[in-house]
């Protein structure tokens, strides 16, 4: 099946589990998956191990962060006041539909049909650029990896690196096919320059940019947005009108708090100091209009929920991923949401239980991604108990829940456990293929150890009595 | 109720209590702050040289850099074309080289620190195919708490770290120097 085919399946609920078996039909593609995420997941290490005082730095991060959500109407409203006062127009959406309708207004009032865009997970979690597509606009995404995945019509598999799926040559195909460059140059020096040159005539012609936003600052209004390839810059400077998507929890409360959150996030995301441009807009430049728009989409709710709170504190960094077993051998796709992997498995379930009640079981809960959580976040634990409520809620798969019940019923009674513990060990050594089917996902991609001649209490007994 | 007041009104109701805020003491190691801003500079793809005046950055500039193309200097000892300030910033697109002063640098990180007001064209460190930066050893400081603590409340309405060219690794991992910014980033250390 092909990528494509997984977007194109029109069932009601994905599974992350099913989606996660079409990922690993392709056994090279899934190890070099695995192993590109992990350097990535090393970079980090060494990155976080040049810093004496990382751990406070986290420690610090999270803090803050908690103290923003502590008082997260107060910030919002100081933030709206001197982002006014600095020029710029603010925008409230309480849902991904209203967010949509704002962009579509003033790229409408501004007769504009044409966009580029910058890096912005907020957008894809609104599916904004299908609906400005279906109203006529055209939506230039100009990240390397944003475009790359947007030529091939699929989402972002990575909220940092959104086509760590695609193969090289797989790019250059792409490219060929929408860019003209010469068939079979897989080279990524060649394609990088090729896209520059595509992207830059888009950035000098469109009359609106779109960015997301990594910090905004309560004290000033002002607002941060981190790239390494300069996309959002080349954008919002040379367009009449800049607009900015930000969720509501994106605040910290003074701009000396940045040099905590920039010391960790790209040291987080790719090992690297800092990304190579940080860009503070506080004030739109002469003649150019800016816009901001502040999203709830399920945050209020998420901050009502003790035990998940926490997840809003994230910045995005994708540490959680690079170094989940889950994440690296089954791809961002399986997630089937806007942001994978852990921190996406704690999302979702806030925004809609039933669609989503499989990603908070998408884990080992090895808990290696709160460990490596610049902010902290006890994602694991969080997983953990986003499971106890889904299948308090009745969200749970009818054939875990009967298996579940089936379990109650033979442990919770000695005897029974016993016969159980017989039968097993009987059918496997001597009927193997009732347990040994495809039936079984215990014995995808495994073999099962021989079966033990007695249980541990048979033992016991024999031995004891020696 | 409006949506700005649904929203607010939700999160009133459903924020924690108040949490302090934490302090901001970061050990910044008191010696090699050049040294480090080197290393790290290099190690992200720019480079650095260390200068006792312009006429050497001007033989450097003059060896390293096609001076038959567009060169826009806002340092006053370089020479270079001065943008006019009321130009459109499209008008930057084939600018060869931008040279410009900063006034603060990390070294933890190799950024350096300048806002709008003093490239007047916001767009330049951006459009410009390469970049050059002069800064004075002076202004290096060891880690982002530092530099935080110079800009203070600064009254600027754009300002911007930048560390090294701009760059990639979208396609594989592979790194690749020069993605949508300037494709080279050279600072000259006084």
């Amino acid at each position: 099946m092909k990528k494509q085919e997984i977007f194109l399946m029109n069932n009601d609920i994905k599974d992350h589990a099913a989606l996660a078996g079409i990922f690993n039909r392709d056994e090279p593609r899934v190890s070099w998956h695995d192993e590109t995420l992990w350097w990535v997941r090393a970079k980090r290490d060494k990155a976080a191990h040049t810093i004496p005082d990382w751990e406070q730095l986290r420690e610090t991060a999270s803090q803050i962060k908690h103290n923003v959500l502590s008082n997260l109407s107060g910030y919002l409203q100081q933030f709206e006041e001197n982002a006014r006062k600095n020029g710029i127009t603010v925008h409230w959406a309480a849902d991904a539909a209203e967010h949509n309708e704002i962009v579509l207004g003033i790229l409408q009032k501004h007769g504009v049909d044409k966009i580029v865009k910058s890096k912005s997970m907020l957008t894809e979690e609104c599916h904004m650029n299908d609906y400005l597509q279906q109203k006529g606009i055209e939506v230039i995404d100009t990240d390397l990896g944003e475009r790359i995945v947007q030529l091939a019509k699929e989402p972002p598999s990575h909220i940092v690196l959104p086509c760590i799926h695609k193969k090289k040559e797989e790019i250059g195909e792409l490219f060929h096919e929408h860019l003209g460059t010469p068939e079979g140059n897989a080279d990524p020096q060649y394609l990088t320059y090729a896209a520059r040159l595509h992207l830059r005539e888009k950035f000098l012609t469109r009359r609106v940019a779109m960015t997301g936003v990594n910090f905004a600052i309560a004290e000033t209004g002002e607002f941060v947005v981190c790239t390494n390839e300069g996309n959002a810059d080349m954008g919002a400077h040379l367009a009449d009108v800049h607009i900015a998507c930000m969720g509501i929890e994106k605040l910290v409360p003074r701009r000396k708090h940045l040099s905590v959150f920039l010391r960790l996030l790209a040291r987080s995301a790719t090992g690297q100091p800092i990304t190579t441009y940080s860009s503070h807009f506080r004030k739109p430049r002469e003649g150019q209009e800016m816009h901001i728009v502040l999203l709830d989409n399920g945050r209020s709710t998420q901050l009502g929920r003790k035990d998940f709170r926490n997840s809003l504190k994230c910045i995005r960094c994708g540490a959680c991923m690079n170094t989940c077993p889950v994440y690296r051998r089954s791809g961002g796709h399986s997630y089937h949401t806007a942001v994978a992997g852990p921190i996406g498995s704690i999302l979702a379930p806030n925004l809609d239980m039933r669609q989503y009640a499989d990603l908070p079981f998408a884990s080992t809960l090895c808990g290696s991604c709160s460990n490596v959580c610049p902010v902290k976040i006890d994602i694991h634990d969080q997983l953990y108990k986003w499971r106890q409520v889904l299948v308090q809620e009745g969200y749970s798969p009818k054939a875990k829940s009967l298996a579940m019940k089936g379990m109650t019923f033979t442990l919770s009674n000695p005897a029974r456990y016993r016969l159980a513990g017989r039968a097993g060990r009987w059918a496997l050594k001597n009927m193997p293929f009732i347990v040994h089917n495809k039936m079984n996902p215990w014995y995808k991609q495994r073999e099962m150890p021989a079966p033990p001649k007695q249980s541990f209490r048979e033992w016991y007994k024999e031995n004891r009595e020696k | 109720m409006t949506s700005r007041e649904k929203i607010l009104a939700a999160v009133k109701k459903n924020q924690p209590e108040e949490q302090p805020l934490p302090g901001l003491n970061f050990t910044a190691p008191a010696d090699g702050v050049l040294e480090k801003f080197v290393s790290v500079l290099n190690a992200i793809g720019g480079a650095a040289h260390l200068v006792s005046g312009y006429n050497e950055v001007q033989q450097i500039i003059e060896k390293e850099y096609d001076t038959g193309k567009r060169i826009i200097s806002l340092v006053p000892q370089l020479p270079g074309g001065m943008p006019d300030a009321g130009a459109d910033p499209h008008s930057f697109e084939d600018v060869e080289l931008l040279i410009i002063s900063a006034p603060l640098a990390v070294a933890e990180n190799a950024a350096v620190w300048i806002t709008g007001e003093m490239i007047q064209h916001r767009v330049l460190p951006f459009i410009t195919q390469n970049l050059a930066v002069i800064i004075s050893r002076d202004s290096i400081v060891p880690l982002m708490q530092q530099a935080y603590e110079q800009i203070g409340d600064a009254d600027y309405g754009f300002g911007l770290f930048i560390a090294g060219p701009s760059k990639t690794a979208d396609i594989e991992q592979s790194l690749v120097l020069g993605a949508h910014g300037s494709r080279t980033m050279r600072v000259f250390i006084l």
